[in-house]
């Protein structure tokens, strides 16, 4: 693309823009905005997990001071226009979906579902109204186990469907029949990759703000465009009559890529009453009525030949989607699909998803989403088929790998991987690892009865969403786009602001973005302000998730960016008659190509721009900025090498990692500091995972997980700081070559974890454990194979 | 709730006299009646350490304080950890490494490093791991969290002398 600046601020490690409202608790979250004459909301939530509503007493919570309404399902029928959106739709494929109001009416399906509202003046008497609310319930039959609620006579979730089945959905290439029947060894794993919490330190909240015909809805969400249109049609208002704010938002990893009940409800009470409502989630509602992520059960087979060629890969997925289907709920598990074969040739692939209803909370995206769980197979079935082919496990990897000169590749699905270098990762990981020596140490630690093991990730994830019409209504069947919009402004002094259809929640897009944009207008980042979130300020976007801003909304920053320096290079050259194809912009100055000394800043161009001299001809028009809608042409795929080092204590079970080292590769870096702080990120949420957290309910279906104290994430005394390297292979997809990285420590990192603890443990002849790789889990394993001799 | 008592806070240098209901919270007393809401609310059990305060200088879970046991106590919030338009040592450091993200636990993860590095002004990296396992952080790992208190421990000595806490 044409020229920016010599001496970019694209690849510094600049300090953040945002930082000095944080550090010094500015901030505005939502909690933090405030609205005079607000009404509070609290939820009534079933304490059932599956129940006919009998019947809701409402009058001693009514009669209560500072209650202005309490309202069932029944009384708010009339104020929804449809039920809750779910937005896939497969050519071909049904997926069952029953009706989902905002609050229940007649039937609950979980614990926490709403079964009324409360309103009031004062945020601690409507949660004391709230518990005087009676509900009278009639319990039904409840299924938790997915593997249970498929089985014949299993209780039903939906009794109109009949089954607890939702959907299956098949992808295949290349002939597996004849893979698995060729091949010299053929492997077979049953692993649970289980329930777990987005565990955003902000809870969520709304607050409805009526004006006239107008309601503007704060949100904690990451995609208030998609948020308001959406609304619009559950709610049956036009969307120029609503506005959706994102304020600070306090992290997501997904949970925030939702349009929820409490969304609908505070717009439908602040369109009802004529009165601001606000609702602030407490963490015990957020771990019941915040989706959550994972929960699948898979049966993964891998094929190979003697010499470690791999032939064949098959996988049976029974995803858990709990009672209900949200937004995304049926897709996500299938959302790793394109990456299912990882960074090997796989010359036969066969995938089969199956959903269930059991009666839970909906799963949805939580960071990675459906990624981490591919690359989970495909990474632990190669330490499992080298052992089996007595090969090492990285020689396996790399007699697999894709080369380098073999991108773009296209994968027997008919994915086309844009760029790799699989090989220079897992080289660099190496030359930080030595591994020989690592061995050496290993046995004589073993020979003291300390267990440490090592386990590695050579992962390639899918990011970018999306093509368009990859992924459309009739590609893949999702009912939206994902284009990503920009507008750059010069204002009359010099000065920029950007404004991003993309939401940002700490990901630091306020620098990054005006680094791509001071590269292109020759403006300083200082003097660029970045402006997010809100329906009512520029262009129409679709959020941030999905590790898709840098390489989709970044992409359109650049491109908008390029249409203002151009206008401005037409500009200066009317101004200093001089040819526009013949002005540079060099070090913040247009300048003539060979007079140096011939130039104009951007203040002085956009000066002119806003205010004409005589010299500019009036076919300029006047003003400085341009819009750009950036669709790409394909994914990205980032990828890198991950090794984890963990020390596993035999007596107790307790597993500590004492090293974990990342590579990753994700195109040139705008920001290097703020690609470390994502990795790091990553990897501790897939830590979490897999040695602590879950999401646990009952036989019952009663939430055990139900707070902090039960739902154990990492703090940081259970962690080491992280060793971060990259190697830069960039993306042919676009102009800046970026990959993303916000989900790639969480897709890369549970592997390693899980296969780093099975090292360890090797010589007690544990072959396998389930995560989260709990004390008493890994306790539990080396008892049973030092007593019963190893499992499958 | 009618009943009501009242109660003075000593806030960040400043004198607030208020009328409150006996079980209001000093983190909802701090946010809503005094609009200081840099300090914030992540749990309902005192898990998560974003609403830390210092309460006589000690680092306290400010959900878990009544705001009538505070009562004439010296408070110090994030908002007054450093004179206006100044930062604390550890401000700076938590800037200058990158150890915040979506910012939401910063202001409690500050408060629980300033008082860590009040009783032990050069810490190791895991007494500052521990020291700060009662503060959760969804988004940075820790990693530069822990770079950026040890980094201000180094500079802390020399500046505190400049950055003293305001209290009354």
């Amino acid at each position: 693309m044409s020229a920016v600046a010599e001496a970019p601020y694209v690849g510094r490690e600049m300090r953040r823009k945002e930082d000095p409202r944080m550090i010094t608790g500015r901030g505005r979250y939502i909690d933090d905005i405030a609205v005079p004459g607000t009404l509070w909301i609290a939820i009534v939530r079933s304490t059932e997990a599956h129940a006919r509503i009998i019947s809701i007493d409402k009058s001693a919570a009514t009669g209560r001071n500072d209650v202005v309404a309490v309202l069932t399902g029944e009384d708010l029928a009339g104020d929804f226009a449809a039920p809750m959106a779910m937005v896939w739709s497969p050519p071909g494929v049904e997926i069952k979906t029953p009706e989902y109001w905002p609050v229940a009416r007649g039937e609950v399906k979980h614990v926490g579902d709403p079964v009324a509202v409360v309103v009031g003046r004062d945020r601690y008497s409507v949660i004391d109204a709230a518990e005087h609310v009676v509900v009278e319930y009639e319990p039904k039959p409840v299924v938790v186990d997915p593997e249970k609620a498929l089985e014949d006579g299993s209780p039903l979730v939906w009794e109109q469907f009949g089954t607890n089945r939702t959907h299956e959905w098949k992808v295949s290439g290349g002939d597996i029949d004849a893979a698995l029947a060729d091949a010299d060894v053929v492997i077979e794993q049953r692993m649970v990759n289980h329930r777990t919490a987005g565990g955003a330190i902000e809870t969520r909240g709304v607050l409805a703000d009526p004006n006239g015909d107008k309601i503007t809805l704060h949100s904690s969400t990451q995609i208030p465009h998609i948020l308001r249109f959406v609304l619009s049609l559950l709610l049956g208002i036009d969307e120029d009559n609503l506005r959706v704010v994102a304020p600070d938002v306090g992290g997501g990893f997904g949970s925030k890529l939702q349009v929820y009940p409490e969304e609908v409800i505070a717009v439908a009470l602040a369109k009802r009453l004529n009165r601001p409502v606000k609702w602030i989630e407490t963490r015990s509602e957020a771990m019941m009525a915040t989706h959550h992520g994972r929960d699948q059960i898979d049966y993964i087979t891998l094929a190979a030949n003697s010499d470690g060629t791999l032939t064949g890969c098959r996988a049976r997925v029974v995803a858990d989607l709990g009672a209900y289907q949200l937004l995304l709920t049926p897709f996500i598990p299938e959302l790793g699909f394109p990456v299912m074969g990882g960074c090997y040739k796989i010359p036969a692939i066969d995938l089969t998803f199956e959903g269930v209803f059991t009666n839970k909370f909906c799963t949805d995206a939580i960071r990675g989403a459906g990624r981490p769980e591919a690359t989970y197979w495909i990474e632990l079935m190669m330490d499992k088929l080298a052992d089996k082919l007595g090969m090492d496990p990285l020689e396996l990897r790399r007699k697999n790998f894709i080369r380098k000169e073999e991108f773009p590749f296209t994968t027997a699905l008919g994915i086309t991987y844009d760029s790799g270098d699989y090989e220079g990762t897992l080289d660099r990981l190496l030359e930080r690892l030595d591994l020989e020596a690592f061995r050496r140490e290993q046995e004589e630690l073993r020979a003291r009865g300390i267990y440490r093991g090592v386990g590695f990730s050579t992962y390639v994830e899918v990011c970018g969403l999306a093509p368009s019409r990859a992924v459309g209504p009739q590609g893949v069947g999702l009912q939206a786009a994902f284009w990503e919009s920009a507008m750059v402004r010069v204002h009359p002094s010099g000065s920029a602001t950007v404004f991003t259809g993309a939401s940002p929640h700490g990901q630091g897009h306020d620098t990054s973005f005006a680094q791509i944009a001071a590269d292109r207008l020759g403006i300083d980042p200082q003097r660029i302000q970045v402006i997010h979130g809100d329906t009512d300020q520029g262009p129409w976007g679709w959020g941030t998730y999905g590790s898709r801003t840098i390489s989709v909304g970044g992409e359109a920053v650049a491109r908008a960016a390029i249409r203002v320096q151009d206008k401005a290079k037409e500009i200066c050259a009317a101004l200093l008659e001089a040819a526009p194809e013949d002005i540079e912009l060099v070090d913040g100055k247009y300048r003539v190509r060979g007079s140096p000394d011939k130039f104009k800043t951007m203040a002085e161009i956009s000066g002119a721009a806003h205010i004409p001299p005589q010299e500019l001809p009036t076919d300029i028009e006047p003003g400085l900025e341009a819009t750009a809608m950036y669709d790409p042409e394909n994914f990205v795929f980032p990828f890198g090498a991950h090794a984890c080092v963990v020390d596993v204590d035999a007596e107790t079970g307790k597993v500590s990692v004492v090293r974990y080292i990342a590579v990753d590769d994700c195109g040139p870096p705008i920001n290097p500091m703020l690609i470390d702080g994502q990795v790091h990120g990553g990897i501790t949420h897939a830590i979490g995972q897999a040695l602590y957290e879950q999401v646990v309910y009952d036989d019952e279906g009663q939430l055990v997980t139900g707070t902090f104290v039960d739902y154990a994430m990492p703090t940081a005394a259970e962690l080491p700081s992280f060793e971060t390297d990259r190697t830069v292979t960039p993306s042919p997809v676009n102009s800046l070559g970026v990959k993303g990285v916000g989900e790639a420590g969480t897709i890369a990192a549970t592997p390693a974890v899980t296969a780093a603890v099975l090292d360890a443990l090797a010589p007690l002849g544990v072959a396998w454990i389930d995560m989260p790789l709990t004390p008493r889990r890994v306790w539990e394993a080396i008892s049973e194979a030092q007593n019963g001799g190893a499992q499958a | 709730m009618s009943t009501t008592v009242a109660v003075r806070l000593n806030v960040n240098g400043a004198v607030h006299e208020l009328e409150v209901e006996p079980r209001l919270l000093l983190v909802h007393a701090l946010r809503d009646h005094l609009g200081l809401t840099g300090t914030h609310v992540g749990c309902d059990t005192s898990n998560c350490g974003a609403c830390t305060i210092h309460l006589d200088g000690k680092a306290v879970k400010s959900c878990t304080v009544l705001a009538v046991q505070a009562d004439g106590v010296p408070i110090t919030t994030i908002e007054g950890l450093a004179p206006e338009g100044g930062l604390h040592p550890v401000q700076e450091a938590f800037w200058n490494d990158h150890a915040l993200q979506c910012g939401f636990c910063t202001p409690g993860m500050i408060m629980a490093a300033t008082a860590l590095l009040t009783e032990n002004p050069n810490p190791t990296e895991q007494e500052v791991r521990h020291g700060l396992e009662g503060n959760l952080c969804r988004c940075t790992g820790y990693h530069n969290i822990v770079k950026a208190v040890l980094d201000a421990a180094n500079v802390k000595s020399a500046s505190l002398e400049q950055h003293p806490e305001v209290t009354a």
